[in-house]
């Protein structure tokens, strides 16, 4: 594969460039970066929704997919991420390598083009957004608010950070909340829009046969009327190294399920100073990451307490959560349990073995990642976000260096902040 | 090996047959760091009623799932562990009609390879493990019963085929896998699991030979035939239930409508009905069509409806589907399009940017191994090549599509389907 150029092309937009021949697909994805807040994060989620709706060149659904049938078959979808206490919002466009057409027939410039109309050039009506357009992707934001319930599991997960970061933004759903998306106006909104293309610092990433100047070239031309105002400066996340209070908090809910639902979220503490990632990765697949780590093992496998239960590490805000699914009379004994392992990590119980499958499941994943020109997206855009500046080959030298006492460390800092119990509804007598 | 290269795709195809009757095929993937095999069986959760030994013999629901979960345990362990601890990511999946074992890795292939192929040849089951699975599987049920979308799908099948078992959930029910038992699963690995019944799919920067020699060295040797397989008399009227609904717990009404076709045919045969039939559900409501903008606009549907044409070796069908407050509403309007479309003929130029739509869709599915694999494995069931289609495409007109819809998606076939919020 070839190396990674990182390049400012316009004033705070930025091209991550990955030049390689293997992929038949090309990747362009565009993100802006804001802060995530209770107040806009519902403004945010919905523009790309409203913005795929209709350009001034092709106004509606039908003429914006037909002109990507022309372009063959290429496609563009909305992404709306939360990476640490920032708000990522924007499109992915996916379509066949030029590498890949017949010579003369190439569409880069043309896909790069169509984003930047998208981005710039919405169908409007008397300078704001077009009112039904607004109405319509609304109530579909609602549904997708409101549907969150639909998948218990994540829901268990979702409901634990907002409860456990009451008062951080992170606390904030990625689609914003049901209260701010319902007040969402077509004459707020498009305000809301100016003010955001304006101040927001953008990522591009692009991965496939084309040269970084090729590139430069399209997207500077493609993006020529990006309005560029002050930048949002103060942008970023606060990270809390240690539990809210002295002891953990406990939150228990009811709703109509059959198997119990049970989060716990933790700290990361004292390892955040100065984090090694590559260490802290490794603590989070060897504790619930990976197939062979010690929840599934132990919490699943041997003592057969819950369904389900692994670990989320949340990177930007320094978090490590534990999803699982339990019989709802497993509570107490699957939380303790669940909270053994961390111990046992702590006090050095880690065979050789277990460390070692945990360091080639990461480092198989991290491998991984250089097929997926998505998943280098993610990479990418998280490095920057961390403000670290290494390679994919470097962190996979860097997974290979850890050393366990660095993981022991790791788990002694952990420290537990809340615990969230999804229950069934008691039958009323 | 046999070795044909595919200029035009810049893709290459190895093929190569053990004299068990396996076929070998490997895809290279020169500089991808990923390595991928797929191993799959020509049985899955349809086929439950074959002739062996002179007699048919009809099996309960479920059981190829069954096999496929039990499958994993090896005399010394769990081959899903073994695999994990070598750096692998081991699963695997059965759809109505195959069973299929698949890991990937970056280092470690052969001995990974070996892995893969000696636990799905060697079976090892004992009663009390099929009676622990049976509790497993049962929990697996109870949440997939409570799943609107397997709901919704179901019915849909039930709607449209009498007797053929692809109706019944591929994983059974609680009452048809209790009467599984370790011998059973013993005779159905003996009658399906042959060789000359299944197919090793390879890509990734791999020797293709040392595939085939790792084949040959870990199967067995012996060639036998494959046991026949019967689905129950054809269904002869248009649709069997044209309208079933359920209530379960969601947040708006989710809709599953389409009609029955003939099964995939053989041969190229089949790669051309699948993309006459693919073309023809986005032709009619995909998503540059004026009745899908109709439709979006008024709120009938939303960013997930979406069109499916599944072509099958026993059976076939169209789907539509997604969220709506009014699915009847999405129906009639769909029926009345269609009746427009027979009256008025095809819009040459939708129907050839559609096509140039496919065809940068087929290229780009070429990265991606995993679905590689899996299609060059169906199109081997069906003695055909998947890396062939971009040249069918090109022979596939609007007169076609245009037979295709008045022959399968007659307004009066259509069956629909539909799960209501409590």
């Amino acid at each position: 594969m070839g190396a990674v150029t990182r390049r400012e092309i316009l004033p705070y937009v930025f091209l991550t460039h990955l030049e390689t021949q293997k992929f038949k697909t090309g990747t362009v994805q565009i993100n802006l970066l804001t802060q995530l807040t209770r107040e806009t994060a519902a403004k945010n989620a919905i523009l790309p929704r409203i913005l795929l709706r209709g350009t001034a060149r092709y106004p509606d659904l039908r003429a914006l997919r037909q002109a990507m049938d022309d372009l063959y078959g290429a496609n563009i979808e909305p992404t709306i991420r939360k990476k640490g206490e920032i708000q990522c919002v924007g499109f992915c466009a996916s379509f066949v390598d030029d590498a890949c057409l017949p010579e003369g027939e190439g569409i880069l410039a043309q896909i790069t083009a169509l984003l930047g109309e998208i981005l710039l050039d919405p169908s409007t009506q008397n300078g704001q957004f077009q009112a039904d357009y607004v109405d319509q992707e609304r109530e579909n934001l609602l549904d997708e608010i409101r549907g969150r319930i639909n998948n218990k599991g994540s829901y268990a997960v979702s409901r634990l950070v907002e409860l456990m970061c009451d008062g951080e933004d992170f606390s904030t759903f990625r689609l914003g909340t049901e209260q701010e998306a319902a007040d969402i106006d077509t004459e707020t909104l498009t305000t809301h829009y100016k003010s955001l293309l304006s101040a927001a610092p953008v990522e591009i990433f692009y991965c496939g046969s084309a040269t970084v100047d090729q590139l430069e070239q399209v997207l500077t031309a493609a993006l020529k009327t990006l309005p560029r105002g002050e930048p949002d400066y103060a942008m970023g996340t606060q990270i809390r190294l240690n539990a809210l209070e002295a002891t953990p908090r406990y939150f228990t809910e009811e709703l109509d399920v059959t198997q119990g639902k049970l989060s716990l979220g933790f700290r990361l503490g004292d390892c955040l100073d100065n984090p090694n990632w590559a260490a802290i990765s490794l603590f989070h697949y060897l504790y619930g990451g990976s197939v062979n780590s010690k929840l599934f093992l132990n919490v699943r496998e041997r003592l057969s307490l819950c369904y389900y239960a692994s670990s989320i590490l949340e990177k930007a805000k320094g978090l490590l959560l534990v999803a699982s699914g339990v019989a709802f009379d497993k509570y107490e004994e699957a939380k303790s349990e669940i909270l053994a392992q961390l111990r046992a990590i702590a006090e050095g119980e880690i065979t050789d073995e277990e460390l070692l499958w945990a360091k080639k499941a990461l480092m198989t994943d991290l491998e991984l990642t250089r097929d997926e020109p998505r998943q280098l997206e993610e990479f990418y855009l998280q490095q920057t976000i961390l403000e670290v500046d290494y390679d994919l080959d470097d962190l996979i030298a860097m997974v290979e260096q850890v050393d366990v006492k660095e993981v022991m460390k790791i788990a002694q800092g952990v420290e537990l902040d809340a615990v969230y119990f999804l229950k069934g509804e008691e039958e009323v007598s | 090996m046999q070795k044909v290269s595919y200029d035009a795709i810049g893709e290459t195809l190895y093929t190569g047959t053990l004299s068990n009757g396996l076929t070998v095929y490997v895809i290279p993937k020169p500089g991808f760091c990923k390595k991928y095999a797929f191993f799959a069986t020509n049985y899955g959760g349809a086929d439950r009623r074959f002739l062996i030994d002179g007699q048919w013999r009809d099996t309960p629901a479920g059981i190829a799932h069954f096999l496929e979960h039990k499958l994993f345990d090896t005399e010394t362990g769990n081959a899903l562990a073994d695999l994990a601890a070598n750096g692998a990511q081991p699963n695997a999946f059965t759809s109505s009609e195959l069973t299929a074992y698949y890991f990937e890795c970056t280092e470690g292939f052969d001995e990974n390879l070996k892995t893969l192929l000696s636990f799905v040849s060697v079976p090892y089951f004992t009663e009390e493990s099929v009676q622990k699975e049976q509790g497993i599987i049962g929990q697996e049920i109870d949440m997939m019963e409570d799943t609107p979308d397997y709901a919704v799908y179901y019915n849909l099948l039930r709607g449209l085929y009498g007797a053929h078992p692809v109706r019944d959930m591929i994983g059974g029910t609680k009452e048809s896998i209790a009467q599984i038992t370790a011998q059973t699963l013993y005779d159905l690995h003996g009658a399906f699991y042959r060789p000359s019944n299944m197919v090793l799919c390879v890509a990734g920067d791999v020797n293709p030979e040392r595939v085939l020699e790792i084949a040959g060295e870990i199967l067995p040797d012996a060639c036998d035939p494959v046991p026949e397989k019967d689905y129950g008399p054809v269904d002869q009227i248009p649709v069997v239930r044209a309208k079933t609904e359920v209530t379960m717990e969601v947040s708006k009404p989710l809709f599953l409508t389409g009609t029955r076709t003939p099964p995939g045919a053989r041969g190229r045969a089949c790669l051309h009905q699948e993309l006459v039939g693919s073309l023809a559900v986005i032709y009619l409501v995909g998503e540059s069509s004026p009745l899908y903008l109709e439709l979006y606009n008024q709120g009938l549907i939303t960013a997930d409806f979406s069109t499916h044409y599944t072509c099958g070796r026993g059976h076939a069908f169209t789907a539509f589907g997604g969220e709506s407050r009014n699915p009847d509403q999405v129906l009639e309007k769909l029926q009345a399009e269609i009746r427009a479309t027979l009256m008025n003929g095809i819009d040459e130029d939708r129907f050839n940017r559609l096509k140039r739509g496919v065809y940068g869709t087929v290229i780009k599915g070429l990265d991606t191994m995993e679905g590689l694999c899996y299609d060059q494995t169906e199109c081997h069931f069906f003695g055909t090549t998947a890396l062939d289609r971009l040249s069918v495409l090109e022979t596939v007109t609007s007169a076609d599509m245009l037979a295709f819809i008045a022959e399968n998606l007659q307004p009066e076939q259509f069956a629909l389907s539909i799960v209501r919020p409590r």
